[in-house]
């Protein structure tokens, strides 16, 4: 920092983390019963991080310095050998950035909860715990889930501000934890199919499968720890430390030498993949569905799955540390290749919130891919666009499956009707029993809306945006920007494959967006439902406008990483977000500096984003169009057949189902598992631990037999021989004992004699 | 001058006719006679051991007083405890009296 004094502002860094888990803790313990007040705490304390939050940045926006001299709060607190781990939170330019984002996208996901969740809504009568609620009641659960949600937004927030790799370690746990915890939210809820992941069992999948990628981060940072003695983001990256990592190696069993700081930086990026969901540990993010939608909004959309980003953002000078390393290829690796490999699935998934998972595990693959690649702040700006868009896109999924969930059940009521409106929604197994006879309905399936636009248009509108967003549409969304920033990145600096591969994959990105929004809004409506959906309902006042002010930023937030050297636009841009970024990457000694202008990636850009919207519209317009058909009770959307089953034939099958890799997964390594755990359990029970459990019992049996025979035999014995001859004795003696004196005397008197006598006698 | 053997061979008779009232009689009285006996034997050695040995001194007879008191006392003390016990066991028997057999 230059001679000016800290901006007061800063000092309160370290409510931003607290207020929200205040929240949480006041939540569980005290006002968990009423459900209007727990909504209010989570937002009132999410909203205050969120102005907090808003103040620091915009003052670190305008700090000069910033970005060489961090704004440091530290208490020395965790013992470790000779070091002390520190209790830290720091506010950099990247910290800021995520600040801008984090809490404000945390408070919009929340007040969107309130309607989504029903607060305010009567309990319904049906309705149990851990089932969704009924349209139109409160979730029995709500205040656990507002609870949750608030722990969430701390790890989330501490996670951006965390000044080392042991806080940081910390927050991302807690992340974890929370995100296996409202994952499972339903937890009681079943499905009449027994192949379907439950809520409870993708849960568990989720926090398995990262745990993976965590046993294997948390072994880089030892590693690291090991080597240079502090976890301290501020020790790490100096030059010397990362010189001394770069150039001293280890031996690897089968490969050789490998320089400290590549093992350590691809073991940190396990982190990243399991957190991120990338291949080959993303099968997780598309059963993390299973949760309540504003959870699939903040934690797989916007904010925790982006941390695997964000931290591989934060340790850029390790994984660089070896120039044009195996570390960063590794990870442009892996990031183009997911990218690529979730856009094809998510061309032929059904279910809206499964395409935009897959979508997600996409988008993510373009930010490491980037990273791959050394576009270090296109990266980061496509983390914050994508967050924006995304948690828009999910939030508004959200409002068109309760829009037809409402309209569901509305029309079943208009029916004259009266049954349960959905094998999964509510009730014990008593009434799924009952409903079985009922064609199943499920209303996250696309094949079952339609023409949504004309009954949900703010819902419709702001999805859109959202949808335009992520394809990349050309010069006005936030995802054309970063996204383009991305590719002009690779091509700038050669690299080939990963353009091409990103190139193909946001083809197809915009061919899914497309697809999806034909399939949603357009046409005509395909069910019943779809036919009375409506966001009419007092709920959704909370949960459309949240949508709109994601929508807003959707667009605008691109415009802050316009880069100057863009034709025309770059006059008016000053490109502030490069300008920031790039100011941290000087510091930091990475070479980020601002591209020049290259036609060839914008004209590709233009043209995937553009060709993919025209080519998904094209092929799903007539599908689009096939309304309702009344009366015909045996027809149902589900037996259309998408445009693409045909000519891809059998591809379309296995994309459908994700390369089976859940399959491959459930094969090998579940079943692997179960296998050997049967294996050892036999072998620990049967032929170890029994027989040494047996023969101890029988050893000591044996051993304590032959102590009750001593203890009889010798014991016993030796105290009863030594009363019998104390006893003989005594009656021996007693014969003596008469009682009268003259005996005594006598005996005396024959006692002297005999002395007397041999002293006279014997000689002297 | 009759020689002090004589008197000692006397003393000792007397002695032994006390010690024999003493260990063989039944009747308490007679044992606490012999009592007597036994020490006027003493008596009777201590004056003539004192007249042959050292006339000049008092010694002997000093001793002898000193028993014939103690013997007064002791058949005092003797008597009652055999009245008492008499009153008690109405009997002065000692072979009836074993009250210190355990």
């Amino acid at each position: 920092m230059h001679e000016s004094s800290t901006p007061f502002i800063y000092n309160l860094t370290i409510l931003l983390p607290i207020l929200p888990f205040l929240a949480f803790v006041l939540i569980v313990l005290w006002t968990n019963r009423n459900k209007k007040l727990s909504a209010g705490l989570a937002v009132a304390g999410v909203g205050l991080s969120w102005l907090i939050g808003w103040a620091i940045a915009f003052t670190a926006f305008g700090q000069h310095g910033i970005a060489a001299q961090p704004f440091r709060m530290l208490r020395a607190w965790l013992p470790a050998g000779r070091a002390w781990q520190a209790f830290g939170f720091m506010v950099d330019p990247l910290s800021a950035l995520m600040l801008l984002m984090v809490p404000f996208v945390c408070f919009l996901i929340f007040v969107y909860s309130v309607g989504y969740m029903g607060v305010g809504k009567p309990l319904g009568v049906h309705d149990q715990r851990g089932w969704p609620a009924e349209p139109g009641h409160v979730d029995p659960l709500a205040s656990r889930f507002f609870a949750y949600i608030a722990l969430f937004a701390t790890g989330m927030i501490g996670l951006v501000l965390a000044d080392n790799l042991i806080m940081l370690l910390i927050f991302w746990e807690i992340m974890g934890l929370c995100s296996y915890l409202l994952i499972g939210f339903w937890f009681a809820r079943k499905y009449a199919d027994p192949r379907k992941i439950t809520p409870k069992e993708a849960g568990l999948k989720a926090f398995l499968t990262t745990r993976i990628g965590d046993t294997l981060m948390l072994a880089g940072m030892l590693l690291l720890f090991a080597q240079v003695g502090s976890l301290s983001f501020a020790e790490i990256f100096k030059p010397e430390t990362l010189e001394h990592l770069a150039t001293t190696t280890t031996h690897i069993a089968l490969i050789g030498p490998v320089p400290w700081a590549t093992l350590i930086a691809i073991l940190i990026f396990c982190g990243a993949i399991g957190k991120s969901a990338q291949f080959p540990l993303h099968v997780w993010l598309p059963d993390a569905m299973e949760g309540p939608t504003p959870v699939s909004a903040l934690i797989h959309a916007a904010t925790m799955v982006s941390a695997g980003v964000y931290l591989i953002i934060r340790t850029f000078p390790l994984m660089a540390a070896v120039e044009h390393g195996p570390a960063l290829q590794f990870i442009a690796f892996i990031g183009a290749f997911t990218a690529l490999f979730a856009a094809t699935i998510a061309v032929a998934q059904n279910d809206i919130k499964k395409v935009l998972a897959y979508s997600t595990i996409s988008q993510l693959g373009f930010m490491f891919a980037a990273l791959g690649i050394g576009a270090y702040v296109a990266a980061t700006f496509h983390l914050l666009t994508h967050a924006f868009f995304k948690a828009l896109l999910f939030l508004g999924s959200g409002s068109v499956i309760h829009g037809m969930e409402h309209g569901h059940h509305h029309g079943h009521g208009e029916a004259g009707k009266l049954v349960d409106w959905d094998i999964g929604a509510h009730g014990s197994q008593s009434t799924s029993h009952q409903s079985t006879n009922l064609p199943s309905f499920d209303p996250q399936d696309m094949r079952n809306m339609g023409g949504l636009f004309r009954r949900m248009p703010r819902t419709a509108w702001t999805f859109i945006i959202g949808g335009l967003a992520l394809s990349g549409f050309p010069f006005v969304t936030a995802g054309f920007w970063s996204k383009d920033e991305i590719l002009a990145d690779a091509w700038v600096h050669g690299h080939t494959v990963v353009f091409v591969t990103l190139a193909v994959a946001a083809l197809l990105t915009a061919f899914y967006t497309a697809r999806q929004i034909t399939l949603v809004f357009f046409g005509k409506p395909r069910t019943a439902a779809a036919e009375h959906a409506g966001e009419e309902d007092s709920i959704f006042r909370w949960m459309t406008i949240p949508l709109m002010v994601l929508a807003v930023f959707a667009i605008a937030f691109g415009w802050i990483g316009i880069p100057t050297t863009f034709p025309l636009l770059g006059r008016f841009s000053s490109n502030p977000f490069h300008h920031l970024m790039g100011s941290l990457a000087e510091a930091l000694h990475i070479e980020a500096a601002e591209l020049p202008f290259a036609a060839t990636p914008l004209l590709t850009s233009i043209v995937v984003a553009l060709g993919g919207l025209l080519l998904g519209w094209l092929i799903y317009r007539g599908v689009a169009e096939i309304g309702r058909r009344e009366g015909d009770a045996s027809w149902s959307p589900l037996h259309l057949a998408d445009p693409l089953a045909r000519p891809l034939g059998r591809i379309y099958t296995v994309l459908q189902n994700k390369y089976y890799f859940d399959e491959l997964y459930g094969k090998v390594f579940v079943k692997g598992v179960q296998r050997l755990a049967n294996w050892l359990f036999r072998f620990d029970d049967a032929w170890i631990i029994d027989p040494i459990v047996d023969g101890v019992g029988e050893l000591w049996r044996r051993i304590s037999e032959f102590g009750h025979a001593f203890d009889v035999r010798v014991v016993d014995g030796i105290v009863n021989g030594v009363g019998a001859v104390t006893a003989a004795a005594g009656s021996a003696a007693r014969v003596i004992q008469t009682g009268r004196a003259q005996n005594y005397l006598l005996v005396a008197l024959v006692a002297l004699s005999v002395v007397l006598g041999a002293f006279l006698v014997l000689p002297k | 001058m009759v020689p002090l053997t004589w008197y000692l061979i006397l003393a000792a008779a007397l002695f032994c006719t006390g010690l024999f009232g003493v260990l063989a009689r039944k009747n308490a009285v007679a044992v606490l006679m012999g009592v007597e006996l036994m020490l006027n034997a003493v008596n009777i050695n201590l004056l003539a051991f004192w007249r042959y040995t050292a006339p000049g001194e008092l010694i002997g007879q000093a001793f002898a007083v000193f028993v014939i008191t103690v013997a007064a006392a002791e058949a005092a003390v003797g008597i009652a405890l055999f009245i008492a016990i008499y009153r008690l066991r109405d009997t002065v028997n000692v072979e009836e009296i074993d009250a210190m057999k355990g």
